[in-house]
């Protein structure tokens, strides 16, 4: 194998790796900021209860998501330093604005929160709960703004061989930041939502002590997960619109579209074979993807084969044609997932506004499978994301090929590649562990010494 | 002057950050094996440092982030030529960071004893590398016409930068006694103290004589002069003071003292470096400078609005969550970790 694949096998691992943990402290972080403000302002132990137990669970998933960024933070210069070389003046801005503004208070204040139960007033130890949601999000809104660049470049001259930043406010004000950072942060609240009503289930099931912590939760996380399953739906619609007018050969790849259609039918199920551009067997339902891209049944969405005559003429001769397969079953996958989400919800809510949790085990035991949907989305979201843009590292202006390091060889990224890959292995093993560990322990009988501030 | 040289200045002051925070924390994680007696003793050291690491550890992002932004093809260069070195610092710095958050999470000594170790060596191996990585810039590594490293993983294990990793390894360590005996109270600290004055000899001496190779091995001098100034200076002497302090039980004051050894041996080696940021032993004309590896002016001014507005808040956010933890803490403190 060559550098190149070895380089592109890395840096997907390791990225679906940090994803893997980030969606759940970007939306655990907003819900516990909710649930101990909750506790300040009545009083009522319970939300007390809920804070520490949940608090705990994101602390391990925290961890991760620390030691596996700063692998993402030094990888570009690493493995990608022609892209780093390429990119630098407009790539590097908002992964250090990301540090300066985001990195610093969501580490200083965690590290407050932590340690600060019995240093601070309840109301100060509440305001540096919602600073780490705050910082939290602010890290993920502008990693997205340079991950927009390159779905997207805007604000910017070729000059020295180089992209150069001609307007940092159109980087912010790029619209591919506009949709991909709402549906990641709503991903994210579905995720979080999920994974806390999973676990409550688990506990409702089993009677465990305290009850009464885990029926208000997965109350809670059925509300927040509805609110986010909806808008991450709607909003992806809205991004799938974005992204057939900006990058027209996602849409075609993720829908398997091998020649412009008007009215464009939607693909329910296809077998195509890639090579020849064409469908073995296709179920299709008419209309339904000029609704998607257009927002009503006719209008043309182009397919794979004259996009690829497009790009030949704007940008050279070449192959411009992404994984097909790889690209349509992601898509697939991660609006499947999203769809049996909401209906999971739909139920979960009917039985919670019955009183009737208790009594449904067989719902309780699907919410509790009902965690890995949101992490099949999440990933399946990004692997369709970043390999439906392939052969471009930065749409229209980089090849992936072209980014690579080129004095780093085979046999160096192979070692680092196993190397990661090894200890981020046994690292999931342990993760995995310990969270399971202290989510089926409940809450602690005895509540560690959290006697509230004597300060006022 | 112009926003090339202040952006050089702005990433000294990273490193310098980066050093000085991260600097006792390692040097805590180095002694925590050796000064731990018992679980309960260990989880205290641990528990010194553990609201604080991970905002220290951002000092380093934070210096890796900015040189991408302001000296993209230094970013480039090094961190692609530094390949191996790299891999290295990351697994570290991956299971230290882990260490700290599951290590007391199991109620087991295999368990706990594992980590620790872990947390040994992540914190040993990282200070290492730093000090080899840093004295490489000045010393030079083999960099082509385009910017390229051309050297191999060896090559950066040349004497100089080995002596610059084991003054970093020493220096640290010791940073982190003084740290121990400042934070902690009763048997613990008396021990970190003894353990600081023992470990005072070596780290001096590892820094004098990097100082000693840096005038024989760089070319500080013949750039700098035979009188380089007050801040040299100042690294060696900080030092000197620092066994006085140790010795009156005035913790406060040697911590003071080995962090302006540690920031002003940083200076001096960013001073001998500027205005170039990686020197190159093939061709002096093929160093990275600050110049020819910069961003666009434009992109320096974005950046520098940007930095000059939110370093004081960090400063001051960081500060304050010291004082939150300003009290020592004892086998009795309630610990999280
Ligand atoms: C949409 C969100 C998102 C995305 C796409 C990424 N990250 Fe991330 N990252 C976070 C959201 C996040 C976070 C939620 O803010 C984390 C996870 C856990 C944490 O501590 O912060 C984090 C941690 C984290 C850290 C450690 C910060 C610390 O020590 O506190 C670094 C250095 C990075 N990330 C860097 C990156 C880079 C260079 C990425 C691009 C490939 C990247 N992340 C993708
Ligand atoms: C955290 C969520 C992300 C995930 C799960 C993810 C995943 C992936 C995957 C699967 C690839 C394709 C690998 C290939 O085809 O070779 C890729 C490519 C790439 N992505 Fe992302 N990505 C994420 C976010 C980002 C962000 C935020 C950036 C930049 C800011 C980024 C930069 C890149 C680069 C530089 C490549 C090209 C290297 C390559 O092809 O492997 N990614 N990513
Ligand atoms: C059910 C309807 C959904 C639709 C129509 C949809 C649409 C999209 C589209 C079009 C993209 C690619 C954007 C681009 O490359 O420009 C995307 C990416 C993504 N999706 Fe979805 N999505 C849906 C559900 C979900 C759910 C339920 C989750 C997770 C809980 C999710 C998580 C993600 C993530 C993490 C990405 C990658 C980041 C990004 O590009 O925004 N999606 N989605």
């Amino acid at each position: 194998m060559d550098a190149l694949l070895l380089a592109r096998w890395q840096f997907a691992i390791t990225t679906v790796y940090h994803f893997f943990f980030v969606p759940l402290t970007l939306g655990l972080s907003v819900l516990i900021a909710i649930m101990e403000t909750k506790y300040v302002r009545s009083g009522d132990e319970t939300y007390r209860k809920m804070t520490r137990f949940w608090g705990k669970l994101f602390l391990i998933n925290f961890a991760l998501g620390v030691v596996t960024g700063i692998v993402q933070e030094f990888q570009f210069g690493m493995n990608w330093s022609e892209y780093s070389r390429f990119m630098g003046d407009i790539f590097g801005a908002p992964l250090a604005i990301e540090a300066l503004l985001a990195f610093y208070i969501e580490s200083t204040f965690l590290g407050v929160w932590i340690f600060g139960w019995d240093r601070l007033s309840p109301k100060v130890h509440a305001t540096v709960a919602w600073l780490v949601a705050i910082g939290a999000n602010l890290s993920a809104l502008w990693i997205l703004v340079a991950n927009s660049f390159m779905q997207k470049p805007t604000g910017y001259v070729l000059r020295h061989g180089r992209a150069e930043m001609a307007d940092f406010w159109a980087l912010l004000g790029n619209g591919h930041v506009w949709v991909q950072w709402p549906h990641v942060f709503t991903a994210s609240i579905a995720t979080a939502a999920f994974f806390v009503a999973g676990i409550s289930a688990y506990h409702l099931m089993r009677r465990s002590p305290e009850i009464e912590v885990f029926r208000r939760s997965f109350r809670w996380a059925v509300v927040y997960g509805l609110i986010g399953t909806a808008a991450v739906i709607l909003v992806g619609h809205t991004q799938a619109q974005y992204m057939t007018r900006i990058q027209p050969m996602k849409m075609a790849a993720a829908e398997a579209l091998w020649n412009t259609e008007d009215p464009a039918a939607m693909s329910i199920f296809t077998i195509g074979n890639e090579h020849e551009r064409k469908d073995v067997f296709a179920i299709r339902i008419p209309g339904l993807l000029s609704f998607l891209a257009h927002n009503r049944f006719s209008g043309a969405v182009e397919g794979i084969n004259n996009l690829q005559d497009d790009y030949v003429q704007r940008y050279g001769p070449g192959d411009y044609v992404p994984p097909v397969a790889i690209s349509y079953w992601t898509f697939r996958i991660m609006v499947g997932a999203g769809f049996l989400m909401l209906a999971l919800l739909l139920l979960s809510l009917r039985a919670v506004m019955k009183e009737k949790t208790l009594d449904s085990p067989r719902l309780l035991k699907y919410m509790l499978w009902a965690i890995a949907l949101p992490y099949l989305a999440n990933t399946t979201g990004w692997i369709f994301t970043e390999i439906a843009r392939q052969p471009w590292i930065v749409f229209g202006l980089l090849k992936t090929k072209d980014a690579v390091s080129p004095n780093v060889s085979a046999a160096e990224v192979g070692f680092s590649l196993v190397a990661f890959t090894l200890v981020y292995g046994i690292l999931m093993a342990v993760d995995i562990y310990l969270l399971k560990h202290f989510a089926t322990a409940g809450v602690p009988e005895q509540a560690p010494t959290a006697a509230p501030a004597e300060a006022g | 002057m112009d926003l090339n040289t202040l952006w050089f200045i702005l990433i000294t002051v990273l490193f310098v950050g980066f050093f000085f925070l991260e600097g006792f924390d390692y040097g805590v994680g180095i002694l925590l094996p050796f000064l731990g007696r018992n679980d309960t003793e260990r989880r205290v050291i641990i528990n010194t440092i553990g609201p604080v690491w991970d905002g220290n550890e951002v000092w380093m992002i934070t210096a890796g982030g900015a040189s991408f932004a302001a000296f993209p093809a230094f970013y480039a260069t090094l961190f692609s030529g530094f390949y191996l070195a790299l891999v290295l610092l990351l697994l570290a710095l991956i299971v230290r960071g882990v260490a700290f958050e599951f290590r007391s999470k199991i109620d087991s000594p295999r368990w706990r004893g594992r980590w620790d170790w872990i947390i040994f060596v992540g914190s040993l191996v990282p200070a290492l590398l730093w000090g080899v990585a840093i004295c490489n810039l000045l010393h030079g590594v083999p960099i082509d016409a385009d910017m390229t490293y051309v050297g191999s993983f060896f090559t950066l294990l040349n004497p100089y930068a080995l002596a610059g990793g084991l003054a970093a390894v020493a220096l640290f360590t010791l940073h982190g006694a003084v740290f121990l005996a400042l934070k902690t109270d009763g048997d613990l600290r008396h021990r970190a103290r003894a353990i600081a004055a023992k470990l005072w000899l070596p780290a001096t001496g590892l820094v004098f004589l990097l100082a000693l190779l840096t005038a024989l091995m760089t070319d500080v001098l013949a750039r700098l002069g035979y009188d380089p100034g007050v801040v040299p200076a100042t690294a060696v002497l900080a030092l000197l003071f620092v066994r006085y302090f140790i010795k009156k039980e005035r913790e406060g004051w040697a911590f003071i003292l080995t962090g302006v050894s540690v920031a002003f041996t940083t200076i001096t080696i960013f001073m001998g470096l500027f205005p170039r940021l990686i020197v190159s032993s093939l061709d002096p004309a093929w160093s990275l400078t600050i110049h020819n590896a910069s961003s666009s002016p434009y992109t320096l001014k974005v950046m520098t609005i940007v930095a000059l507005t939110l370093v004081p808040f960090v400063l001051a956010y960081q500060a304050w969550s010291y004082w939150v933890f300003r009290k020592r803490l004892t086998v009795e403190s309630h610990l999280e970790y």
